[in-house]
């Protein structure tokens, strides 16, 4: 029986990563999709960053940042009376910041795909624009917004430089199954290896086929 | 007094290399047709009227009340509290609802805002009933037309913009939807404003047009004036240009099944329509379908010749062509003409002429006849 710290930390990471890049990820999608501003391609290039930064990289940075000599290091010591660093939340906005890229950009291509058309109908069916978001818009990308999803989720899970650098390894806290694979190798543990590396390797798989499946129906016109 | 409500608007806007700067006064009452070739800018006005083109700059003023102001306050009133239809060249229905949904979708919002409406006289004079379970995607090109009129209908609109509803669709199903619309400000008391660049159209629905030309305001009033009018030019069509007449049912042959109809003091025969004598009509003339004669013509097939006399000839330089306008018994007729038929008759203003009229379509006026009907003489 495997020790389920590990797996209940990282379906917590995941899970709160994933509802929190919603709320945030969809108006930057949004805009992104929709605006003219001569800005949008340094925005992109941000939001894109870290799909390409090395994990250690954005890890290193952001534990710098953590620190409480910074204002937003110290900011969180007097709200919580600990670091952000080497802690839950910590890994929270490193993990945000990390799948920002795969909540953005599937969202983005689905807004891009409704365009503008059905929205200026909306508007002149005396829709006002939040309005004609969540009645026309958010459901002609609602695949967009699963694929969205699953992709953060999916790809959270499988963290590992960026944990490892700001979040180190407390059971209970901050040690998520990849940290707890690499901590099982380390120690020759390669029963527990196996179990857990199976594990993710059978959900991610799992995870994509689901994603390739919900993207291969034919678009729209849903019952 | 009061005087008739109108929309008055200035606008300018600049979208890429392309001008549009229009000032003008439309009546807010039965049909306005904005006419004019690809890129006169017909579409982008229209759209400026519902709000959807935000970078116009000027005035907007909707019976007294300001849509859009640039001075002395920044003054713009967003799409969704203009409280106009706007029916769009590509339908736009909403492809994840039915059609009930997409219809629905407008009621709910217009009594959000206390428009109250009787949806059932829509539904029925729309024939929407056996449609309302279907998805757009399924829809035919003018079913879908009729539901995306019958969905702004259902906003209560103050004002319906068209534009181009039916430029995707065959002859017959124009025909079939023609009617509905020219129905639509007796019916349903709405004004209309209808882009279009079909003669044709303009003809059959339209009580006032403004032509637009590259950006600008090239003439605007009646149909039947405008459409006369001969220093437009290739704005109001080479092929498709023709006049318009008011004639009124005389009575009908059943025999050759042909009706009589007075234009003026003069008779006309058409192919027996449904009316009754006495009932108006509106006939629509092609310059290319009349010929001119200097005597009487005998002895020939044609049945419809009016006498009159030229008021106008236009000749096009570098083309084989010229336009006349001949003015006979109630009304005027235009003829495209050779210009060597110009020299060779010695046509000029003043002139004594016959006009034979090779075709007459019916554009309109009688509420039994679907499509345009063509005589041949």
């Amino acid at each position: 029986m495997p020790d389920l710290g590990p797996i209940l930390v990282t379906l917590a990471l995941a899970t709160i990563t994933t509802l929190l890049l919603l709320i945030m990820g969809t108006p930057l999608a949004w805009w992104l999709a929709y605006t003219r501003s001569r800005f949008k391609p340094v925005i992109e290039a941000i939001t894109a960053l870290p799909l390409v930064l090395p994990p250690t990289v954005l890890g290193f940075y952001l534990l710098v940042l953590f620190s409480p000599n910074t204002l937003l290091g110290s900011f969180w010591v007097t709200v919580t009376g600990s670091t952000l660093a080497f802690s839950f939340a910590g890994l929270v906005v490193a993990s945000m910041l990390y799948s920002l890229p795969f909540m953005v950009q599937p969202l983005q291509t689905a807004f891009e795909a409704v365009g503008r058309e059905p929205l200026e109908a909306a508007a002149t069916l005396g829709a006002a624009p939040q309005d004609a978001f969540f009645s026309v818009a958010a459901p002609m990308a609602f695949r967009g917004f699963l694929t969205a999803s699953v992709l953060t989720f999916a790809h959270t899970i499988g963290e590992f430089g960026v944990v490892l650098m700001v979040g180190g390894n407390i059971p209970g806290r901050t040690r998520v199954i990849s940290i707890a694979i690499y901590e099982h190798v380390e120690t020759l543990n390669y029963a527990e290896a196996h179990v857990l590396s199976a594990g993710l390797l059978i959900f991610s798989f799992a995870v994509l086929v689901a994603v390739y499946a919900l993207n291969r129906r034919s678009p729209l016109n849903v019952g | 007094m009061w005087d008739d409500p109108v929309l008055s608007l200035d606008i300018r806007i600049g979208i890429a290399a392309f001008e549009l700067a229009v000032e003008h006064e439309l009546p807010l009452a039965g049909i306005t047709a904005l006419f004019g070739h690809s890129g006169s800018g017909k579409t982008t006005l229209l759209r400026i009227l519902a709000g959807l083109e935000r970078g116009a700059e000027g005035s907007i003023a909707f019976n007294g009340e300001v849509w859009q102001a640039t001075a002395p306050q920044k003054v713009f009133v967003p799409t969704e509290l203009r409280n106009v239809g706007y029916v769009f060249q590509d339908a736009r229905l909403f492809p994840h609802m039915t059609v009930a949904g997409n219809l629905t979708y407008a009621e709910q919002r217009a009594r959000r805002r206390g428009n109250a409406i009787d949806s059932a006289t829509v539904y029925a004079r729309f024939g929407l009933k056996p449609l309302m379970d279907r998805h757009p995607a399924t829809l035919s090109g003018g079913e879908r037309q009729r539901v995306a009129i019958a969905r702004a209908l259902l906003t209560k609109p103050r004002l319906l913009l068209m534009d181009e509803p039916l430029s995707a669709l065959d002859a017959r199903r124009k025909a079939e939807i023609l009617p509905y619309i020219s129905r639509l400000p007796t019916d349903f008391g709405v004004p209309v404003v209808y882009v279009t660049h079909s003669v044709d159209e303009v003809a059959y629905l339209a009580d006032t047009m403004v032509v637009l030309s590259e950006g600008s305001k090239l003439a605007a009033g009646p149909v039947a004036e405008t459409l006369a009018r001969l220093d437009l030019g290739p704005a109001t069509g080479r092929f498709e240009a023709g006049v318009l007449l008011e004639a009124t049912v005389v009575q009908h042959d059943k025999l050759y099944h042909l009706t009589e109809l007075a234009l003026g003091g003069a008779a006309l025969f058409v192919p027996l329509i449904d009316a009754a004598p006495g009932t108006g009509i509106r006939l629509r003339v092609r310059a290319r379908d009349v010929v001119l004669a200097i005597r009487r013509p005998v002895e020939i097939s044609s049945c419809n010749i009016l006498s009159g006399k030229i008021l106008e000839i236009v000749e096009e330089p570098q083309t084989a062509f010229a336009e006349t306008l001949v003015e006979v018994e109630g009304g005027r007729l235009r003829a495209r003409l050779t210009r060597q038929a110009v020299a060779d008759l010695n046509l000029h203003g003043g002139a004594e002429v016959y006009a034979m009229i090779k075709s007459i379509s019916l554009a309109g006026g009688v509420s039994t006849v679907a499509r345009a009907v063509d005589v041949d003489g």
